[in-house]
């Protein structure tokens, strides 16, 4: 017993400071991605044509990347010679709507709150069932990890529960398998409205890796109606818990 | 003797496997078996009408992998009921093409995906996607016997899979483990995909080993383009696959403590497999190791003031596993739920073909760390942990005392890497051949196969997950056990489910 003490003692508080100071990430963390369009040089498709999951795109005749098909591996940027490419360190991804995931050289389009009805009813107190959908585990272990005390989720009165019926919403990982869309459907079906959907990393918002599989369905778009989008593969738990404080409106 | 022999990481011509007759190959098989040979793997590729049946043997204390093939048309005699550790090889090749092994004594689908060929060896309607979970389960029947069925959708962010347990009262009598709900079609999409998807799909094949499957295909792309990596480069590979286990192991020591309820250990190892995976990210910037092993080598450098950083962090990050897994190992309580609990028999382990941490619990010395060494692994490293009680306790002690081989491996590690290059150009695949490559990932032996045809295209990828293994060995744990220690149980084997279902 007196050992446990010891230790927990030595091991001391480790919360993270979080809102209050921004996150410290890896130097080599691959955040939303930033485009110098002076740099471009003219006719140049080396990025565009480097990704097999059409992530880059030209908008409008400039270039973009959908960070909704990304998986943030950073090819591109290194096929880019001109270094009109690069990804920042910045976590901060989520997004209410599909289009404001497409990140160009324009100011990036963070999620918004959701309205005061519902914000009033989920604001405080949110309560999501996970729903792992054909994905690698990687999104889940990292979903997980927001329930350690380095991030201690609970402290913001967001809890994953383990019915749907306890549920306000539900977050699925997984660009939807053939086999689990029927569970996938019953566990939405099971919530009670109002209620939120919430997809998670590269492969709920568009199949990631598996994009175009015959087993799998390219995300949950077509499947239900999405209120937020954490992009990333997997989404890293400081990107996770932006996306839901911000669709709370606690950031 | 037919079969053709060649170390880990080794390539075969395709002209110079003999097709044996199948009673030869039954035979041949059962030999090595005999003579203390485990099969690796066990797959079919289409050739023509027929199809060709490809054996993978590792002969552990020889150092040494084997390599036989046959040749089948629609129907086979089953192998399972002599060799029981190709019970599940069986059903996959059956689920794949249509090929029904005659006598298996479980014969049913695995990962409910419709047959490639368009032969359905259930004889189910090919043009029907087959509904998941759609199968007869195994029943007991009798007076207060009842069925717990459970999933595919668990309580916990788990992935899916279906779970049927036949219990009298509390005590477990069968448990029927039914996934599939995972499954992405890896294997089937993996030769037709560009590039830079494979090795991603592979990263994402299991997340939680990303490091050891990319390892595997990168291996197998190097093979069959006769190419080394430069040794810098298989030292930061081995490096990452350290950390990918001690993250692991660490994190599965954690689940045990939640399961048992003993708090301060559970917190403790949270954040602490996040601290390295976080060390991980200095590397490649992915918790995941994801962008790093790359064929022909690694996509980043581990510069020496990184090393330097790194190994003043593993400093006391080692000291806080220690002492988390020191009051967690001296409690009695803890001790009492974990010792006995979830028993395997070695000869079960045996003869089921168990891998990784499951079968060293056991006794079996199986590592290829050990037996096959490649890339930094050769001359480095000379231990293989063993325990013998089988039982959850072993698990852990298992993991404990690889956390403490790992960290001083990866001390070694990022002291010494040796300097050069990090990347190498690989040369075009060899055609009409066979590359394999076997990795220790932190759950067990990883193995890849390749088949190239006349171009040097890939025609076939075959993955076995160390999870397709030992699937099987906890619904053996649970056997008379209560059905209150499942959760238990299931944590200290901590299987994957994509990557069983790929």
């Amino acid at each position: 017993m007196l050992k446990i003490l010891r230790e927990r003692l030595r091991q001391g508080h480790r919360t993270a400071p979080y809102p209050q100071q921004d996150p410290v990430l890896p130097e080599r963390f691959r955040g939303r991605p930033r485009f110098d369009l002076e740099r471009c040089p003219p006719g140049c498709r080396a990025c565009l044509d480097g990704c097999p999951y059409g992530a880059l795109q030209v908008r409008d005749g400039r270039p973009c990347i959908d960070l909704g098909l990304c998986l943030f591996c950073g090819e591109c940027a290194a096929s880019c010679s001109a270094a009109a490419l690069m990804f920042t360190r910045d976590h901060r991804l989520a997004a209410r709507r599909r289009e404001d995931l497409l990140s160009g050289a324009d100011e990036p389009r963070l999620a918004q709150a959701l309205d005061a009805r519902m914000k009033k009813l989920f604001g405080r107190s949110l309560k999501l069932r996970q729903v792992s959908a054909g994905g690698c585990n990687a999104c889940e272990a990292d979903l997980n990890v927001l329930g350690t005390l380095v991030f201690d989720l609970g402290r913001f009165g967001i809890q994953f529960v383990a019915s749907p019926r306890h549920a306000d919403g539900i977050l699925v990982t997984g660009p939807v398998t053939e086999n689990m869309k029927g569970a996938l459907l019953d566990t939405y079906a099971a919530v009670p409205e109002p209620k939120l959907v919430i997809a998670s990393g590269a492969c709920a918002i568009g199949g990631g890796p598996f994009r175009g599989s015959p087993e799998a369905h390219d995300g949950i778009g077509d499947l239900l109606p999405v209120d937020l989008y954490i992009p990333g593969c997997p989404p890293h738990p400081w990107t996770a818990l932006d996306g839901l404080l911000r669709l709370l409106g606690r950031l | 003797m037919s079969a053709v022999t060649l170390k880990n990481c080794g390539l075969v011509p395709l002209a110079a496997l003999e097709i044996l007759d199948f009673c030869a190959f039954a035979a041949a098989l059962r030999q090595e078996v005999d003579a203390q040979g485990r099969i690796a793997a066990l797959f079919a590729a289409p050739a023509g009408e027929q199809f060709d049946l490809f054996a993978l043997i590792a002969r552990d204390w020889q150092g040494q992998l084997a390599l036989l093939r046959s040749r089948v048309g629609a129907r086979y005699p089953s192998l399972t009921p002599e060799l029981p550790q190709v019970h599940l090889f069986e059903r996959e090749i059956a689920e794949q093409y249509g090929l029904v092994p005659e006598g298996h004594p479980w014969f049913k689908p695995l990962r409910f995906h419709p047959s490639w060929t368009g032969r359905d060896a259930w004889g189910r309607d090919p043009r029907r996607h087959p509904l998941v979970g759609e199968m007869d389960y195994y029943r007991v029947a009798g007076e207060e016997v009842h069925e717990v069925a459970v999933g595919p959708v668990h309580a916990g962010i788990i992935e899916p899979g279906h779970f049927r347990f036949q219990c009298h009262g509390e005590q477990v009598l069968h448990l029927e483990i039914s996934l599939g709900y995972q499954h992405r079609a890896i294997e089937a999409q993996l030769p037709s995909a560009h590039p830079l998807a494979r090795v991603q799909r592979l990263e994402a094949a299991a997340g939680d080993t990303s490091i050891g499957h990319a390892t595997a295909y990168a291996l197998v792309c190097e093979a069959l383009g006769a190419t080394l990596a430069p040794p810098r480069a298989q030292t930061i590979r081995a490096l990452a696959l350290e950390l990918e286990r001690l993250a692991n192991h660490v994190g599965d020591i954690g689940g045990l403590a939640t399961d048992v309820g003993f708090l301060p250990t559970a917190s403790f190892c949270g954040r602490i497999r996040g601290d390295y995976l976080n060390l991980g990210a200095e590397i490649c910037g992915s918790r995941f190791g994801r962008g790093l092993v790359r064929p022909g080598g690694v996509a980043f450098d581990v510069e020496a003031p990184r090393a330097e950083k790194m190994l003043e962090r593993l400093d006391s990050m080692a000291r806080d596993t220690q002492g988390a897994l020191e009051i967690f190992f001296d409690s009695p309580s803890v001790l009492a739920r974990l010792e006995g609990t979830g028993r395997v028999r070695v000869e079960d382990a045996e003869a089921l073909g168990l891998v990784g941490v499951a079968a060293r619990a056991c006794g079996l010395a199986v590592d290829a760390r050990l037996h096959h060494p490649q890339g930094a692994y050769v001359d480095t490293f000379d231990h293989v942990v063993i325990e013998e009680s089988g039982d959850v306790f072993a698990r852990a002690r298992v993991r404990r005392r690889e956390i403490t081989d790992s960290l001083a491996w990866v001390r070694r590690a990022l002291r010494d890497l040796p300097g050069g290059e990090l990347r190498r150009r690989v040369a075009p695949p060899a055609a009409e051949s066979l590359a394999v490559a076997l990795v220790e990932g932190w759950r067990g032996e990883l193995v890849h196969l390749a088949l190239t045809d006349a171009r040097g295209h890939l025609s076939r990828y075959k993955i076995v997950d160390p999870s397709f293994r030992n699937w099987s060995g906890l619904a053996l744990a649970l056997r008379g056990e209560q059905i209150s220690d499942f959760p238990l149980c299931n944590k200290s084997f901590n299987l994957s489910y994509c990557g069983f279902d790929l």
